[in-house]
């Protein structure tokens, strides 16, 4: 199908986005990449009567060494930030999580920063995020501010920026210890049945779970002092996942305990 | 409306469009070059994929206005004259279509994908074609056909 049409804005800079997504309300959208909106278009599930192209905005695109971890801005592709040797030095999970997202031909489009904001609970980077503790940097017309990723996701598809505020980077810190993400999906490239982005420190532990609750599910598993079989049971008592047409609730359960002492393990080996 | 110009396989093309004009669209309906094929136009099947600045992308995933100025390869500026180019004579030379219909998203994705990498490995060459859909094939020929247009564009230089 063909999207429904819209009134376009193509603003050059930040501040003249930020002006026409304030002014637009609650019916203005951001076009980054396109590659989650653009098929909600295409498929008559998202109409939204204004788009604010933030693509010919400069300065969006880069990725840049930070005290403590790595910052993407809005536009960096996700082929990009994949590629990008600051970013695996900063945080090697940000790539190794980037080569589960859809297919090389979205990755060359869509945007790191985009998929955050689009807060798919399937999806990967939301996940790693959350993981991480990562945080989200908006501009609005008050200003700047940065929303912690425990803040930021509060529902399926539903983030904590307010109408007008638009997502201009989002950093990923740098962590101690290992880290590691793996998932199952019936093909390659879709989204994912279940995931789990796992994190073991020298005196910590935590899993991110994808498609098993509203938002990425975050569950600490320190206290299973490495017995990675218990801290798998751990983490599926903490999740609520829902069936659907590609998995029931059980399996998806169960799913998440096996891809957690997964996870966990190789996080510890890392 | 929007005036939206690209370089699409080398030459300069405008015309007048609505902001909702998909790429896909554009290419077909507005400047007439149907060899790009849309299947399912939600991002899914690949047979719209385009090399936009030489990287594979859907053009049903991207508007025309948000993509003016640059540059554009359909499966039609592959060919040199009328001469195939490597990746379009191994597909036909190992049977790597039938129908045809996936074939354009086929062909513009492996065009890119030996341009970064000349000499694949089989899971790699999976891995490459992983976001397009063949209901003919099987894959087996098409996975044929990128070796073989490896070998082809490695025998004949840049």
């Amino acid at each position: 199908m063909k999207p429904p049409s819209f009134v376009y804005h193509a603003p050059a800079t930040v501040a003249e986005a930020v002006e026409a997504l304030a002014a637009a309300g609650a019916d203005g959208k951001v076009l980054a990449g396109g590659q989650s909106l653009i098929p909600l278009m295409n498929m008559r599930l998202a109409a939204p009567g204004q788009l604010v192209d933030i693509n010919h905005v400069a300065g969006l695109g880069e990725i840049t060494a930070e005290a403590g971890g790595v910052r993407v801005g809005a536009l960096a592709r996700h082929a990009e930030v994949e590629a990008s040797e600051t970013a695996f030095a900063a945080q090697p999970l940000v790539r190794r999580a980037l080569r589960l997202v859809a297919h090389p031909a979205v990755r060359n489009r869509g945007t790191t920063v985009g998929s955050i904001v689009h807060a798919d609970p399937a999806a990967e980077m939301p996940a790693v995020l959350a993981l991480l503790g990562g945080s989200v940097r908006a501009r609005g017309p008050e200003g700047e501010r940065d929303i912690p990723a425990a803040e930021f996701f509060t529902g399926p598809m539903e983030s904590s920026l307010r109408t007008g505020e638009l997502a201009v980077s989002a950093f990923f810190p740098s962590t101690a210890g290992g880290t590691a993400i793996v998932e199952v999906a019936r093909r390659h490239g879709d989204y994912a049945m279940a995931g789990v982005a796992a994190l073991v420190g020298p005196d910590h532990a935590r899993v991110a779970c994808l498609s098993v609750g509203a938002v990425p599910v975050v569950v600490d598993v320190t206290e299973a002092q490495g017995d990675w079989a218990r801290a798998a049971r751990l983490v599926q008592e903490r999740i609520e996942p829902e069936a659907d047409i590609h998995a029931t609730a059980d399996y998806r359960r169960h799913l998440t305990g096996v891809l957690a002492e997964r996870a966990l393990k190789e996080a510890a080996d890392a | 409306m929007h005036d939206v110009t690209l370089v699409v396989n080398g030459v300069p093309r405008h015309a007048r469009v609505p902001a909702r004009r998909l790429l896909s669209d554009f290419l077909r309906h507005d400047i007439g070059l149907t060899g790009t094929h849309v299947g399912c136009e939600h991002g899914v099947c690949g047979a719209c994929t385009v090399l936009l600045d030489g990287r594979p992308v859907r053009a049903c995933l991207t508007f025309a206005v948000s993509v003016a100025g640059h540059e554009v390869t359909t499966v039609e500026g592959l060919a040199d004259g009328d001469r195939l180019s490597p990746v379009q004579r191994a597909f036909a030379e190992c049977h790597g279509l039938q129908c045809g219909f996936c074939t354009p998203g086929f062909l513009t994705t492996v065009t890119a994908f030996l341009r970064e990498n000349p000499a694949p490995a089989d899971d790699e060459v999976v891995e490459a074609v992983a976001g397009n859909l063949c209901r003919c094939t099987g894959y087996q020929n098409i996975v044929k056909s990128v070796h073989r247009a490896a070998e082809l564009m490695a025998e004949e230089g840049p």
